[in-house]
């Protein structure tokens, strides 16, 4: 820790905050426990052992995050931001950049801001609970199974941290990759279920097109400004001009690490993974799908609020795709029946906002929603993973109602839930909500009318979905009868089913839907079959539970409360999403905004660049806002809870008072609700533009592989045996010829000689006589 | 010289179709004393010892190329019981 930020540092030190000197620590304490879990516990350990193992190390966590986030509180507010060197990383490497020849050197390092403390306290806190959930939900899991689940779950955490506490661009890559590998871990965490094993690949592989722009902004800024680390890229970036009108290098950096931020927090055109990755277990939905992983994107817009206060064209950009992300999630959203899928368009919607809110250039706005989303979104999903469980694996709420009188803490703390995310004031939702309305508003009203409808839009579904499942009629399946029945159909379905109980409902779902063509809930002697269907398929994971893993339920009795690891989490967190709004009270009501004062040094440039510059980058709003009139804020407030009460109001007619109009509606929408239900046919039309081409294209690059590189290969090969018969043909009949052919010679020619060997003295003496007298003859004549 | 000619072919003549070793051994010893009578008269007509001289040393050579080939024949007589030249083939192929 010394060559950079050395006299800040110096400063920090004097003033006694050691717990932030070790805020390294944070994220090493859930890697230490995915370390443990995964290389003993999954041998060794048992499911009670591996939650203890992984809730202590989040408890450790949180704590040390507690410490650091209260001293860092204890600053002053110019000085929050504290660097913290680990080791090194890449040493000094000369490298070219734009301006002539950079070091390139990386460390590992941390910087506690408020933005980064803001993050590492919902990471660990919501982290926390939903470990301490998962220890409950988990538990029907076989042993190492959860050992597993719960060190991809640490593993999560520690990547998260390191994505949130990281200094530069490379530590925070890092984590980037690291969660994205965690989230495909944790969606394909029942492999042996081919839906959650290719929702896990989905997620990947759209991430990798997200993570792809977001290297090349990376390469981009290391070429531009020579340095990874933040601080020295914003002031930088603060140096140079804004890039209104115009297209420049800055505008690029934005648009390739807005790229990277669709991908990771689920927009257009890249959202399509997120309501797949539902086929995860539920608290992996909550942590990684709601709260932590998705927010990404949005923190590191938020981590780079200079670089793109710089380039107003990206800025637009990116508030016009959070908007209609917003607006075509929800609109989804209305009509799923999935509880996890609603849950799932709904994150993507509220993301949305939190793009606009950041397009609109109101950065804390943006994260103060992330924070709020964070609790009430965990809630939410936690819930819905209560009432998974106690349906013993149904997601569909078309088999749910009526569960108020079963699941009294469920109900209430979803209620809170989703008051908090309509946007019901005093819970938190609402301050965050208005917040980004009301700078949509001050900054482009169209932007703010697409919000405002999403935001009715929001209300109505989050209502639909309590209706559906805790209010009305009971339309699951009966239990008293399902002991004896689940007998034989157990027997019936015997061998292939998946690892997850809580997955049979589903499953049987699918099974049903395939034979009855898609969905079509509104033809009643359909529903009359559903229900039937229903009944077989929920019975099975009843027995399976009591004949072979010894789960405390037995067969299934009917809807039932969760075991206290779940509610507490459930309760905690609903405290979360009544208080957490308070923090940014407006201050048209009287409140003082605290959170936005406290984020703004992280989205400005440091002073030493001169002040001047980033207050100019400040987008229109902060301006506008002492006189654009408090009444204005105040009666957009007022709009928008009218819009939200209407939302549920309208949703509470449709589906508990009279459930009927919504079918007919549907009836008479036909079109419009099957566009809806079969969200937009985005799937299919990305199956027939992007991955049936890759198909193709692969299958024809096959075909060349096969006949032209492998013939060549092939070809070659060939040649190569038959010139080589040529010379082998060669060597047998002329070199091994002519070799036989003296052989043959000598061999013939001996037959003659040999006769000369008479062993007769008398002959040798007559031939050596006659051999003189020729001698002699020759001489003679030549002379 | 004449004398010489007629020692040296009725020696040659000897080895050559007689049967008998012993008779083919005394042949040859009959061609080295016509060389010797050769080297004395060629030694007495040129006025020049060195002929005399090279007749002592192919004496002393035959002397000692009749020890050898007696004793050769002694061995084979042993083992054959014969001193017939014709059954002396072991050499042959």
């Amino acid at each position: 820790m010394s060559e950079r930020g050395g006299p800040r540092e110096k400063v920090k030190e004097d003033d006694g905050t050691l717990g932030m000197k070790y805020i390294w620590l944070i994220p090493l304490f859930p890697l230490l426990g995915a370390a443990i879990n995964g290389l003993v516990g999954i041998r060794s350990f048992s499911r009670r052992m591996a939650g203890y193992v992984a809730c202590t190390t989040m408890i450790g966590a949180l704590g040390l995050s507690l410490v650091a986030f209260w001293q860092l509180l204890g600053l002053p507010p110019e000085a929050r931001a504290y660097d913290v060197v680990v080791a090194p990383w890449i040493p000094n490497i000369p490298l070219a950049t734009r301006t002539g020849i950079g070091l390139f050197n990386v460390p590992w390092g941390f910087r506690l801001d408020p933005l980064s403390g803001l993050m590492i306290l919902v990471v660990t806190g919501i982290g926390t609970l939903i470990h301490v959930y998962s220890t409950a939900y988990m538990a029907d899991e076989p042993r190492g199974g959860v050992a597993r689940f719960f060190c991809y779950l640490n593993l999560f955490c520690f990547f998260m941290l390191m994505l949130v506490l990281g200094s530069n661009f490379l530590v925070m890559f890092v984590g980037w990759e690291g969660v994205g590998l965690c989230s495909y871990l944790l969606i394909g965490y029942w492999y042996e279920k081919k839906s959650a094993a290719d929702a896990g690949k989905k997620a990947f592989i759209t991430n990798r097109i997200g993570d792809w722009g977001f290297i090349l902004g990376v390469f981009l800024v290391y070429t531009t400004f020579g340095t990874f680390d933040f601080r020295r890229v914003q002031d930088a970036a603060a140096a140079m001009p804004i890039e209104a009108g115009h297209f420049g290098v800055l505008s690029a950096i934005c648009l390739l690490l807005f790229i990277g931020a669709t991908g990771k927090s689920a927009q257009i055109p890249l959202y399509v993974w997120l309501p797949d990755a539902m086929e995860g277990p539920t608290p992996v939905s909550a942590l990684i799908h709601a709260a932590t992983m998705v927010t990404a994107g949005v923190y590191m817009l938020g981590r780079n609020a200079v670089l793109f206060q710089q380039a107003p064209e990206v800025m637009t950009m990116v508030a016009i795709v959070g908007v209609l992300t917003a607006l075509m999630a929800a609109s989804i959203g209305l009509v799923q029946y999935d509880i996890k899928r609603v849950l799932a368009y709904s994150t993507v919607s509220q993301l949305g906002y939190m793009f606009t809110a950041i397009g609109v250039g109101a950065f804390s706005a943006g994260a103060f929603h992330l924070m709020t989303h964070a609790f009430f979104k965990a809630l939410l999903f936690l819930g819905s993973g209560s009432v998974i469980h106690a349906m013993a694996g149904e997601q569909d709420m078309r088999r749910m109602g009526a569960l108020k009188k079963y699941l009294p803490v469920t109900f209430a703390t979803m209620m809170i839930g989703t008051l908090a995310i309509a946007g019901i004031p005093l819970l938190s939702g609402f301050f965050s909500k208005d917040e980004i309305l009301f700078q949509a508003f001050l900054h482009n009203k169209a932007i703010w009318a697409i919000a405002v409808v999403t935001a009715f839009m929001t209300a109505f579904y989050m209502f639909r979905l309590m209706s559906m499942t805790f209010f009305g009629a009971y339309r699951g399946p009966s239990w008293e009868t399902a002991g004896h029945a689940a007998v034989s159909v157990a027997a019936l379905h015997g061998a292939p089913h998946p690892a997850d109980p809580h997955a049979h409902g589903r499953a049987h779902r699918k099974e049903h839907e395939v034979t009855h063509g898609p969905a079509e809930p509104h033809d009643q002697p359909h529903g009359a079959h559903a229900l039937a269907g229903t009944d077989q398929g929920v019975g099975v994971p009843g027995v399976k539970d009591d004949a072979s893993s010894g789960h405390g339920h037995g067969a299934w009795h009917g809807p039932h409360e969760s075991p206290p690891p779940m509610t507490f989490p459930l309760m905690a967190l609903a405290v979360g999403a009544i208080v957490a709004g308070f923090v940014g009270v407006p201050a048209a009501i009287g409140g003082n905004n605290a959170i936005e004062h406290f984020l703004e040094p992280s989205f400005t440039a440091t002073h030493v660049e001169g002040r001047a510059e980033p207050a100019a980058a400040e987008p229109a709003g902060e301006h506008e806002a002492p006189h654009a009139s408090r009444q204005v804020e105040l009666g957009l407030m007022l709009f928008s809870v009218l819009v939200a009460v209407g939302g549920i109001a309208l949703a509470y007619r449709f589906y508990v008072t009279k459930p009927e109009i919504s079918e007919q509606l549907a009836e008479r929408w036909a079109g419009a609700h099957r566009l809806l239900l079969n969200k937009y046919y985005v799937d299919e039309l990305y199956g027939a533009t992007v991955i049936a081409p890759t198909f193709k294209s692969a299958r024809g690059l096959w075909t060349v592989d096969r006949n032209l590189v492998d013939g060549a290969v092939n070809g070659t090969g060939k040649l190569t045996v038959v010139s080589s018969w040529f010379s082998g043909l060669t060597d047998r009949t002329i070199v091994d010829g002519f070799v036989n052919l003296v052989g043959w010679i000598v061999q013939e020619s001996s037959h003659g000689f040999r006769r000369l060997q008479t062993g007769l003295v008398q002959n040798y003496a007559l031939l050596m006589l006659f051999g003189i007298f020729a001698f002699v003859g020759i001489y003679l004549v030549m002379r | 010289m004449l004398l010489s000619a007629a020692l040296f072919m009725i020696g040659v003549f000897g080895v050559m179709v007689r049967r008998n070793i012993i008779i083919i051994f005394m042949s040859i010893e009959l061609i080295l004393n016509a060389v010797n009578i050769n080297l004395i008269a060629f030694s007495a007509q040129l006025q020049d010892a060195i002929g005399q001289v090279f007749a002592i040393f192919v004496i002393a050579v035959a002397a000692a190329e009749a020890a050898v080939g007696l004793g050769i024949i002694l061995a084979f007589y042993r083992n054959k019981e014969t001193v017939n030249i014709d059954e002396m083939n072991l050499m042959r192929w």
